[in-house]
């Protein structure tokens, strides 16, 4: 790496200085966009006690829930869960921390994290269980909760396109949160399906920029579909 | 008779406008696509980050990275766009959405809605519906009147975790569509068959009927 190439070689290169406790940010939406070579990294390190802030958390097999069977995963901070019976378990026995958050609260601390803003308020969640131990105030007449923003120690992103600055492009609704996990990690590490050489990515055309990432890694993606529904009439 | 899940799809499709951005739930919501009235145009939001979502792909036309909210393969109307996530829900928090369409399982004469938990047994997460009902103003509720055994799910307080406090005013039953405003719930239409009797014998809160309710007509 020299200069503003951001592009490193293996994945051990990519995830290096991963540490156990760490809070770790993940793009990705039920299994569309996720980084699943970078998950794959975190498994084979053995990394433990990790904080994992990603909306969903995989199936049994796939994405973030590969990580459960060796209790990597001390807490997740997620919108949606339960999407596998190991998680269910760990869940119910105590075993794994879950901190339910609505899905637009979740982008936004990660929007705030990435943006130097490190609280802010919004009418989702007040008066639900969402807002207890939090700050309530009222703005013309409507309730508000103050929700902390989130940072990360690692953000992993899957985007589609990159040059080697680190100038992304994602594709479609794998877009998801990435673009936002991209912003608050203190070492964001992002795969892609191409990497080009600067210059070639219509700079009117990238949807993040390259000064949120770290490093850039080359994979090669199963992209597993979660719910393969097809129309009858074709 | 009690409505069907279509028939319940085919009332909230009553309440489209053309040019409506729409939000539609998983479950019944996301039948009301299929009952857009001809010479319409409605855009649907999903929010996972797509404005103009299509119907169901083809074999051919399924793209791993083009899915909806239900984590269903999708794919994209004439006229898309494609955001992040922040983004899609700064749509539903800044009130942009027209009209948002959600399952229940309880609601209350205070306009309280529970729909995400039911502690020990279901804890798999609220998703989007708290932004989606803490920002939207036209929100319809769809549900089932009362359980199989006969228990309201329109209640005076609702028992469940709630997903929202005060912000829903109108809810659509397997046997009625009911406005809730002032503290009490209102009987606006009755399904095709079924007695207002029938309908006060299962809602649990305080309900203001007044005049000839009308059939719903379809």
């Amino acid at each position: 790496m020299a200069g503003f190439d951001k592009v490193v070689s293996s994945y051990e290169e990519a995830m290096a200085g991963l540490e156990d406790g760490m809070t770790v940010i993940a793009g990705g939406f039920g299994l569309c966009g996720i980084p699943e070579n970078l998950i794959s990294e975190i498994k084979r390190k053995g990394t433990k006690g990790l904080t994992l802030v990603s909306n969903n958390c995989g199936v049994d097999d796939f994405g973030l829930g590969i990580l459960l069977p060796d209790r990597q995963i001390k807490k997740i901070i997620a919108s949606y869960v339960g999407e596998n019976a190991e998680f269910e378990r760990q869940m119910m026995s105590g075993e794994l921390e879950v901190e339910l958050t609505p899905q637009g609260t979740l982008a936004e601390k990660m929007r705030a994290g990435g943006a130097g803003i490190p609280a802010f308020y919004t009418a989702t969640g007040y008066g639900t269980p969402v807002a207890e131990g939090k700050e309530e105030r009222e703005f013309d007449g409507r309730h508000y909760i103050l929700e902390p923003a989130i940072k990360g120690d690692f953000a992993i992103v899957k985007a589609w396109k990159a040059d080697r600055y680190g100038n992304l492009v994602f594709r479609k609704t794998a877009r998801n949160f990435n673009p936002l996990a991209a912003t608050a990690g203190k070492i964001t590490v992002v795969e892609v399906e191409e990497i080009v050489e600067p210059g070639e990515l219509d700079p009117d055309h990238i949807h993040t920029p390259g000064i949120y990432v770290n490093r850039l890694i080359l994979g090669t993606f199963e992209k597993r579909i979660e719910q393969r529904t097809v129309r009858s009439d074709a | 008779m009690a409505l069907s899940r279509e028939q319940l799809a085919q009332r909230v499709a009553q309440e489209l406008q053309d040019g409506y951005y729409v939000n539609l739930g998983i479950g019944i919501p996301t039948l009301v696509a299929n009952y857009v009235p001809e010479g319409m145009e409605v855009m649907l939001q999903s929010e996972n980050g797509l404005l103009g979502m299509g119907q169901f792909p083809t074999e051919a036309e399924i793209d791993a990275d083009l899915i909806n909210a239900g984590k269903q393969t999708v794919t994209m109307a004439t006229g898309a766009s494609i955001f992040d996530s922040a983004e899609s829900f700064a749509m539903i928090r800044g009130g942009h959405v027209d009209l948002t369409v959600l399952g229940a399982f309880e609601v209350d004469v205070n306009g309280n809605i529970a729909s995400y938990m039911i502690p020990g047994k279901l804890i798999k997460g609220m998703g989007g519906a708290m932004d989606l009902v803490a920002g939207a103003d036209n929100i319809i509720v769809t549900m089932t009147h009362a359980s199989k055994h006969g228990v309201s799910k329109l209640l005076s307080n609702c028992t469940l975790p709630l997903t929202g406090k005060g912000c829903i005013k109108k809810v659509l039953t397997d046997l009625a569509f009911i406005e809730i405003k002032n503290g009490k719930f209102h009987l606006l239409e009755r399904a095709p068959g079924v007695s207002v009797e029938e309908i006060v014998k299962l809602t649990d809160g305080e309900l203001v009927i007044e005049g000839a309710i009308p059939e719903m007509k379809f």
